[in-house]
């Protein structure tokens, strides 16, 4: 196969095995592209990308932007601060407005779960969804199996923990379809008030003991915990939360093997990881960034690739 | 009366040879003699097979000039133009990229890009601007084994060839290569 087997990009739970394998092996073309002297190919210099973000965001938005010009895409970017959303026009009607200046593509972050699938659903236009409130975030997910395939050889059969705050997190919840579709082993691990109550469903197993996950586990991908989206309490405080489910070096260190770190940033230092496991040689975060831009431009040049002339 | 004739029948007999193996060295050498007569020094030159089909020609004369001429200082990359070609969103079935391998900058050296057929020019348009990412080389020259003569859409011409032919537009010129198809053969088959 060497299409997708969508239109948009709304969500991992609606791609399959091989559009996740197509997607890695362009991306690797791509990572070779970003490393060249002059780090530009000319496939969509006759396609524009519309970047709307709703909510706040620096490496997800720079990173998409990063991938569209390093396409030769034309690029005009959306932010809702300052905007006419503010004045109280529709999601609808400020994409309709956006499309009439003939956009072919929309790369969208928006607070509220499914505003991407509906978008996708009332307008003319390949639809990437860069996170929709505590649903999906696919490219993040993407990049950060693209970053296990690089590190370990590959993602079927790795054994990986997901720790934090899961309960708020698109990142959790890509990840965990993305790994399982590529035959991965999925444990969550977090304070009980952050484990959604029907995770199990999904076919992940939770843990609550960190030190025991750290020791079944390949890689650890430790989420942030997202205090914006939370209206009470979910832990007595950030210091017990630290001691109970942040990674330090001592406790890395007395694993029996070494594991990977891997983090989708922004980093809360002294929180979920200490600064010395952040820079030690088992993160792989920086990696995970450089990737970030070679998946994106992946995704883009395939859907970019469908869109009629 | 009525027979039939099996299909596997039918694409040998659409299809003719036009060159065999033992013909297919005998130009090699002679393009390799021909890179050496202009490239004396080759600390200067590199060569680039155009991927995907040029890499086996490029990998041939490469070893050709090491094992016969002795030659040992070759730089040798694959450039593939999947992202610079100009049929992007044009055709049904879209093309999947390939390995780029060029492990050295070409800004002043003199390159020589190596493909099997040149029909339209427009792959070889691709790679001269696919090669500018790798820096500004001093001088581009073009080896092919085939040249479709009249069948070019852009002002471009092999400094090299192998053999030159006149096909109409409804044939296909078919290189295979022992590395990759089992047999070093040239077809000529309808499409």
């Amino acid at each position: 196969m060497n299409q997708l087997s969508v239109q948009h990009l709304l969500g991992i739970k609606h791609l399959n095995a091989s559009d996740i394998d197509l997607i890695f092996k362009t991306a690797d073309h791509f990572k070779e592209v970003i490393n060249r002297p002059i780090k530009k190919v000319p496939s969509l210099r006759d396609i524009t990308i519309a970047n709307l973000f709703f909510e706040n965001s620096t490496r997800t938005k720079l990173s998409f932007e990063l991938a569209e010009k390093r396409l030769s895409a034309d690029v005009i970017n959306f932010s809702a601060s300052g905007s006419s959303v503010s004045k109280g026009e529709t999601l609808i009607d400020t994409a309709n407005n956006i499309l009439s200046m003939k956009v072919d593509l929309i790369v969208m972050r928006h607070p509220h779960v499914g505003a991407c699938d509906f978008l996708s659903k009332n307008v003319d236009a390949r639809i990437i969804n860069a996170g929709d409130g505590t649903h999906e975030h696919p490219t993040q997910a993407l990049l950060d199996s693209y970053s296990i395939r690089e590190k370990l050889g590959q993602v079927k059969g790795k054994n990986v923990v997901i720790v934090g705050d899961i309960l708020h997190s698109r990142v959790a919840l890509s990840n965990i379809y993305a790994l399982q579709l590529q035959g991965a082993n999925v444990k969550v691990c977090g304070p009980k008030s952050l484990i959604p109550k029907y995770i199990e469903s999904l076919g992940v197993q939770v843990e609550s003991n960190l030190k025991k996950a750290l020791e079944w586990c390949d890689v650890a991908n430790m989420l942030r915990v997202q205090n914006e989206r939370m209206d009470i309490n979910y832990f007595p405080s950030t210091r017990e939360y630290t001691q109970l489910f942040g990674v330090n070096k001592d406790l890395l260190d007395s694993l029996s093997e070494k594991i990977v770190i891997m983090h989708p940033g922004p980093i809360n230092r002294g929180v979920e990881i200490t600064s010395d496991v952040a820079d030690s040689d088992q993160s792989i975060i920086l990696n995970q960034v450089e990737n970030g831009v070679a998946v994106r431009m992946a995704v883009i040049y395939l859907l970019a690739q469908q869109i009629e002339r | 009366m009525y027979f039939c004739i099996p299909n596997n029948v039918l694409e040998l007999m659409s299809q003719k040879i036009l060159l065999s193996a033992k013909e297919i060295d005998i130009i090699l050498n002679r393009l390799a003699c021909q890179l050496i007569e202009n490239h004396t020094d080759f600390s200067e030159t590199v060569l680039i097979g155009i991927q995907p089909r040029g890499i086996y020609l490029a990998e041939r004369l490469c070893y050709i000039l090491q094992n016969n001429y002795e030659i040992n200082d070759i730089q040798l990359g694959q450039l593939d133009i999947t992202f610079y070609r100009d049929d992007f969103r044009r055709r049904e079935i879209p093309i999947e990229a390939n390995k780029t391998t060029i492990d050295f900058i070409v800004e002043n050296k003199n390159v020589v890009f190596i493909d099997d057929v040149l029909y339209s020019g427009r792959s070889i348009r691709a790679a001269l601007t696919a090669i500018q990412s790798f820096g500004r080389p001093l001088e581009i020259e073009l080896l092919v084994l085939i040249d479709r003569r009249f069948s070019r859409h852009l002002p471009i011409q092999p400094t090299y060839l192998g053999r030159q032919v006149d096909v109409i537009n409804e044939e296909k010129v078919l290189v295979q290569w022992k590395e990759k198809d089992g047999v070093d053969a040239v077809y000529i088959q309808n499409k």
